[in-house]
């Protein structure tokens, strides 16, 4: 069985940032596998622009943006394998996977670092009354034969949930040719960019309804209607408020989960966010595993994608080394006012500034975000606004974390 | 009279303000500013879009407008890209029509197909 060093399993933008970080850091017998035809993961399909602000400081279209990793996987001469699927991993880090010249083969890694994305919800996850009828597909179904194969997935199209790729494909959609009715909300707040609602939304006179989802589908062979109707503060359907809605096309964009199942496989502890505990360098609490990108959690922009594959790649490149701390874990806590904080645990002998990621449960305004360690204040920091739909964070100095101890709290505190 | 909207130059989407003496307000960066007064004088967008491979089967190339272009030329624009066709191999960067309809803008590839 061959032994290497770093095994990357998937090679979308954090997988490849995660490649390139380790190499950069001495690591030499790396390699990639890709499920895939080509390298990029899901930005192939988002052609649209708005990527790589934070990265590049240009406005990029997502291949364009992902073809500057490519470019450095290339570079690097970092090996990968394409339309190549991993069906194992081990405690131990071995590793099955599948492809059509290799066949079946196992692999020994020295360390894996899963940057395995995430998947859509569909139909059944938000079980849909009525007719299963053809015409109800994921936004990301949508886009992928729109933008790769150039086919249009219908024409009168009603877009159920208002999280980006839904926003997105209304006006990808509209500029097609379709007639997109309306984007349905169940949450009394959209869960996309207010930009996105904006350029995409507004630009085009769509109109998003708020608090409303799909209480009915009918259609006998093809979607001919939806039903919406209004929804209390309890998510259940208020009576009298429906909307008839002729239509063909139901399209889902309902939210995404991490795609886990290589880790759930070997007992791996998850979190709230469905991705699995991690420490400050992206370690799960499987040794000499990391996980990054939207495998951990859900991204709403690249950028930051990418900078959590290069986290990753780094403390791959330490855990290869030896140089990793390996104290005891000072969990860091979501507190009052926050749905989740990344990391789940800070080593209390890191010596690098770590940076908290975190969302808030609602929108609100005018509030401080506190981070303390046992009633000692470590951060303070106002924001004018924060929603649940962007990701917020807080850099915590290296001097600041030198006693740890018991816990780190994030929370908001009203002005 | 004042407007307000979302600026859409970043992912913060920061909420403008803007009098008619073009004064903007709730911008956290220049470029807000610029987009603000842009979007009351002079509403532009870029447009991202795909074209047909000609020479290959069940694929589109993506596609971009190399500057922004008036909003009210959007659906000009879209009927002028889906006039095209490509022949792969092609690159990024690769200009596929000149000055569409008197613009002063290219239409460029966004994506590498082999």
């Amino acid at each position: 069985m061959e032994t290497i060093d770093l095994l990357v399993i998937g090679g979308g933008s954090a997988g490849m940032a995660a490649a390139i970080q380790a190499k950069k850091e001495g690591i030499d017998r790396i390699l990639i596998l890709e499920k895939n035809e080509v390298l990029g993961g899901i930005l192939n399909q988002c052609i649209h622009n708005g990527f790589g602000l934070t990265e590049f400081k240009e406005e990029l279209t997502g291949p364009e943006y992902l073809s500057r990793f490519v470019q450095q996987v290339e570079d690097l001469k970092i090996p990968y394998k394409l339309n190549t699927l991993v069906t194992d991993i081990s405690l131990d880090k071995v590793v099955t996977f599948t492809n059509a010249s290799d066949g079946i083969t196992h692999l020994q890694a020295k360390a894996i670092i899963m940057a395995t994305g995430c998947y859509e919800r569909g139909a059944g996850a938000i079980q849909i009354p009525g007719d299963r009828c053809a015409g109800i597909i994921t936004a990301g179904t949508a886009q992928k034969y729109l933008n790769i194969h150039g086919y249009l997935c219908g024409k009168r199209i009603v877009i159920l949930g208002s999280g980006d790729i839904g926003l997105i494909m209304a006006r990808r959609l509209t500029l097609e040719g379709a007639k997109v009715i309306c984007v349905s909300e169940i949450m009394p707040y959209s869960n996309g960019l207010n930009r996105n609602i904006a350029q995409c939304l507004d630009d085009y006179h769509i109109p998003l309804y708020l608090s409303r989802s799909v209480s009915q589908v009918i259609g006998k062979q093809r979607l001919e209607k939806v039903v919406l109707s209004a929804v209390d503060e309890k998510m259940k359907f208020i009576p009298g408020t429906e909307m008839e809605i002729e239509c063909d096309t139901l399209i889902l964009s309902v939210g995404l989960i991490p795609y886990l199942s290589l880790l759930n496989n070997i007992g791996c502890p998850i979190s709230s966010t469905k991705g699995p505990l991690v420490n400050e360098h992206l370690e799960t609490k499987i040794e000499g595993i990391f996980s990054c990108g939207n495998c951990l959690h859900v991204h709403d922009v690249v950028d930051f994608v990418t900078d959590e594959g290069r986290l990753a790649g780094h403390g791959a490149a330490l855990y290869l080394q030896q140089l990793l701390p390996h104290d005891a874990d000072i969990p860091v806590v979501a507190g009052e006012g926050i749905s989740y904080v990344l990391p789940q645990s800070i080593k209390s002998d890191n010596r690098e500034d770590v940076v908290l990621k975190f969302r808030v449960r609602k929108p609100i305004q005018d509030i401080y975000i506190i981070v303390e360690n046992s009633g000692v204040l470590l951060s303070k920091t106002f924001k004018p606004v924060l929603i649940p739909s962007e990701m917020a964070m807080i850099k915590i100095k290296k001097e600041q974390m030198a006693n740890l101890h018991d816990q780190v709290t994030v929370r908001l505190e009203k002005r | 009279m004042k407007r307000e909207f979302t600026c859409i130059v970043c992912p913060r989407g920061c909420r403008l303000v803007i009098d008619d003496d073009l004064n903007v307000t709730g911008n956290s960066c220049p470029r807000g500013k610029e987009y603000a007064i842009s979007e009351v004088t002079h509403p532009v967008r870029t447009i991202t879009s795909s074209v047909r491979v000609i020479n290959r089967e069940d694929i589109v190339v993506s596609v971009k407008t190399s500057l922004p272009v008036p909003k009210d030329m959007i659906f000009r624009v879209m009927d002028e890209i889906n006039k095209i066709g490509v022949q792969a191999p092609c690159h990024i960067g690769q200009v596929i029509k000149k000055n569409v309809l008197d613009l002063g803008v290219d239409i460029l590839i966004t994506k590498n197909i082999d």
